[in-house]
């Protein structure tokens, strides 16, 4: 269920004691009901559901999350160091040897 | 649709009489009954309206002087709502899409009929708007508006304006194209964007609407065609993706020729605004209406000359590959994703609606 | 679009399927809660490239699919009187009841439109005074906010016109059922991210402790799927059941304060019959007394419906987890999304039509054997 997108707060209005938003999704535009985000301003990004704004995108957390996913890299061999899977298996933390090393349990 | 607006708010640039019509701003069902009232209409809105592109002979039937060879022959029926969109109008799409027609078929396409069933209650200017758009793309297509009908239904049985128009064309001496000649090695080929028409109209449809940049892409197909043919690459087929989208098209092809079709979904030309307001709705871009769009599929060796010759052409210049014709899963269609993962384009069921799930 | 398409990038995709192989050592079975991460996994062929050992089991967030048949078979009585329009998602169009679905309703002449959001349906209310304009009120936790502020408005403004057939579903219950099963095979869950974004992530650490099963809050791109899945394993595999937020970018653990105080206005926790899963109690909301008068329930006169579910459809067990799609008898047979049986072939993310339309390849020639549907291409 749902489908919920991420778009930029453009505009902001009152309409009948309502918070109303023109957002931007990438070009298309929707109005958007924003009561629920009661201290939106222009240029913050929203999720969007059925014409409402649900909670705020956190852009910040956005692009940390995709740097961790950079962070990751695409392993060469296919189990990579045996004792690091062991210790994977036991469910001892794999201390970091590399940048490429996935840290242990978060 | 627009308001009803006085006879004096319509556009008469070009227009031969002014509009007479009695007083009435609207069609009425004598504008159907044969008589008098039908014949102002053909005479003082329609007549005006097409132009140049109009013979104004006026028989029941129009007889035509045919080059010889093969004579293509299709009929269409244009229902969409609004009567108005951006970048078009049902106009637009009745002249194209029959015109588009026959050039799937190789043929050059020359001559229409347009026959038109008017609700009761449409305001003249809106019918003279379409009238105007019918007669701006034949004209821009080529084609003569040789013969027509215009009938009148009680208000509330019908839209507004439907439109129907039959076209005749002449198919060149050695084309042969047609669904049932893709073969396992054909490389298919998309002449643009895909999804631009079905957003543009949906962007206005009440309950949706949404402020896009995307306007239809309705355009006349033949030159395409022939330059296409011209390069002396054997065509296969050619289909233009209308409702159901690319998807539709080919399934249809593949299952005329017992062929599966593999598609790399990267490859296919979806324009950020279309993919957003697929998003938006979720909606998948490869069931959105196209229009002035044509699918291809090519023996392999000739595609690049064929792509070369597209993208030399303005109905082209997006042209690229998005998938090729394999002897597995005959009658399907599967697309590679981004991912590595596949997935089978299935058949549309019907229009394709917003979700929110 | 922006935040979006990041986060379908192939290339980080293939890193974290990688750590995910490289991770996993022995089998589990993982339930992602919603089915809009069930329409993203099987479209993007995630479920495809996971190690073998992992397996998806396809939960049942598909409000579509849950939505109780009485309800459904009320919508269709509602939708029927020539004084109503009524409005929906278009989701629920064609999602059959007893004897038929929206879609025929509208055939035959009813005033049904799709609208996307209920504020569209206050609004022809408003243009059609002397019409009575129902909504829809489907769905998960994720809608219910629109669908309260809707019938908010309605009561201030005065828009008397209105009323709301409401079915919503909540997912903690729901995973609280599907752990008490006794033929439960789940072991760890991909929580709702949407769902979340609302209601926080409060409800879910009591699950994890009272059922040991790691329960991570994950989005809806590719990448947000498989981090959800990446984390999941990396518990399992170290014996861990906690609560993980991976779609932090659009969660907060305290949820959305000013919705959630609407919702506790507007709605009062019922018990609901998730369909083809039975009973759940405390699973559902409806008006609370406040907005009684504009509850379509009680405004129509719509008692006395007898329901009547196809014996042959087997959602209930595709919902559940407890067998795929294919494996029900009528799957591809009479059972189409052109031809729905039940719900779950219906919702485009219904398990069961997520697999008709993109896994017939891999299944056996002997589940594809239905007729392709006949479409005519007419001009739009």
């Amino acid at each position: 269920m749902c489908l919920a997108v991420p778009g930029r707060v453009v505009t902001r209005e009152e309409r009948d004691g309502t918070t109303m938003a023109e957002v931007d999704f990438g070009g298309v535009r929707k109005d958007v009901c924003c009561q629920y985000i009661p201290d939106v301003e222009t240029g913050d990004y929203v999720i969007v559901h059925v014409g409402f704004a649900i909670q705020r995108l956190d852009e910040e957390s956005a692009l940390q999350t995709l740097a961790e996913f950079e962070r990751m890299s695409i392993l060469e061999e296919e189990f990579g160091d045996q004792f690091a899977l062991a210790a994977r298996q036991a469910g001892v933390d794999v201390p970091a040897t590399d940048e490429t090393q996935e840290e242990g349990p978060r | 649709m627009a308001e009803p607006a006085a006879a004096d708010a319509l556009d008469f640039e070009g227009w031969v009489c002014p509009l007479p019509l009695r007083d009435s701003p609207a069609i009425v069902m004598g504008h159907g009954g044969g008589g008098a009232l039908s014949a102002e209409l053909v005479e003082h809105l329609f007549l005006p309206a097409y132009g140049a592109a109009a013979d104004t002979t006026l028989g029941d039937s129009a007889v035509l002087e045919l080059l010889g060879g093969r004579i293509a022959f299709s009929t269409d029926s244009y229902v969409v709502k609004p009567l108005f969109f951006p970048g078009g109008s049902i106009g637009d799409l009745a002249v194209n899409g029959t015109v588009n027609d026959l050039a799937m078929s190789g043929a050059v396409p020359v001559a229409l009929s347009t026959a038109f069933i008017l609700e009761e209650g449409t305001p003249l200017t809106d019918l003279g708007r379409v009238a105007q758009s019918v007669g701006a793309a034949a004209t821009r297509a080529g084609v003569r508006l040789v013969t027509g009908d215009t009938k009148v239904v009680d208000s509330g049985s019908g839209d507004g304006v439907f439109v129907n128009t039959a076209g005749v064309g002449v198919v060149p001496d050695g084309v042969d194209i047609r669904p049932t000649r893709a073969r396992p090695g054909d490389v298919i080929l998309v002449s643009g964007d895909i999804g631009v028409h079905g957003i543009a109209v949906m962007s206005c449809r009440e309950g949706l609407q949404f402020g896009t940049t995307v306007e239809s892409d309705s355009a006349p197909l033949h030159e395409l065609v022939a330059v296409m043919l011209g390069t002396g690459a054997d065509v296969h087929v050619l289909r233009d993706p209308t409702r159901g989208g690319v998807a539709a098209s080919l399934h249809e092809i593949a299952g005329a020729a017992g062929v599966g079709v593999e598609l790399v979904e990267q490859q296919l030309p979806v324009p950020q605004p279309v993919m957003d307001a697929c998003g938006l709705l979720g909606l998948d871009p490869l069931y959105v209406a196209n229009e002035g769009k044509l699918l291809a599929f090519v023996p392999p060796d000739d595609a690049e000359q064929v792509l070369e010759a597209m993208r030399a052409h303005p109905y082209g210049k997006s042209a690229v590959i998005i998938g090729s014709v394999v002897a597995d899963h005959p009658g399907m269609v599967v697309a590679r994703t981004a991912l590595g993962g596949n997935r089978v384009v299935d058949l549309p069921l019907g229009e394709q609606l917003p979700r929110i799930c | 679009m922006k935040y979006l398409d990041e986060f379908s990038n192939p290339d980080l995709a293939k890193r974290l399927l990688d750590q995910i192989h490289a991770a996993t050592t022995r089998d589990w079975a993982i339930m992602e809660v919603c089915g809009g991460q069930t329409h993203s996994i099987i479209r993007h062929g995630i479920d495809q490239l996971l190690p073998d050992e992992v397996e998806m089991i396809h939960g049942p967030g598909c409000p579509v699919c849950v939505t109780p048949l009485e309800i459904i078979d009320k919508a269709l009585a509602i939708a029927s009187r020539p004084d109503v329009i009524f409005c929906s998602f278009g989701d629920m169009l064609r999602v059959p009841g007893s004897t038929e679905d929206l879609f025929r309703i509208k055939s035959a002449g009813g005033d049904i439109r799709v609208v996307y959001s209920p504020l569209d349906a206050l609004e022809l209310a408003r243009q059609n005074p002397d019409r009575e304009v129902v909504f829809f009120g489907i769905g998960f936790e994720t809608t219910a906010p629109a669908n309260a502020m809707t019938v908010y408005q309605a009561k201030r403004l005065g828009i008397r016109n209105f009323s709301l057939l409401v079915s919503h579903v909540l997912v903690p219950p729901a995973v609280a059922a599907i752990m008490e099963s006794p033929t439960c095979r789940v072991q760890g869950f991909l929580a709702a991210g949407h769902v979340c974004s609302v209601m926080g992530t409060g409800e879910y650490p009591p699950l994890t402790e009272k059922y040991e099963v790691p329960i991570v809050v994950t989005g809806f791109e590719p990448l947000d799927i498989l981090e959800g899945i990446r984390r999941t394993v990396l518990q399992l595999e170290s014996g861990r059941h906690e609560l993980e937020n991976a779609y932090t970018r659009a969660v907060r653990a305290e949820g959305n304060l000013p919705a959630m105080e609407m919702l506790r206005d507007v709605f009062e926790v019922t018990d609901r019959a998730w369909r083809g899963i039975g009973m759940i109690p405390g699973s559902g909301w409806r008006l609370s007394d406040r907005y009684r008068d504009f509850d379509a329930e009680v405004r129509f006169d719509v008692a006395g419906i007898s329901t009547d579910e196809s014996a042959v459809c087997r959602s209930g067990e595709v919902l559940q987890g407890l067998i795929k799609p294919h494996e029900c008898e009528a799957f591809g047979k009479e059972c189409t999304p052109r031809n729905p049986l039940g719900a779950t072939m219906v919702s485009s993310e219904g398990a069961c039509a997520a697999y008709y339309l993109y896994r017939r390849l891999e299944l056996t020639p002997a589940d594809q054997s239905a007729a392709q549907p006949q479409v005519v291409t007419g001009r739009g």
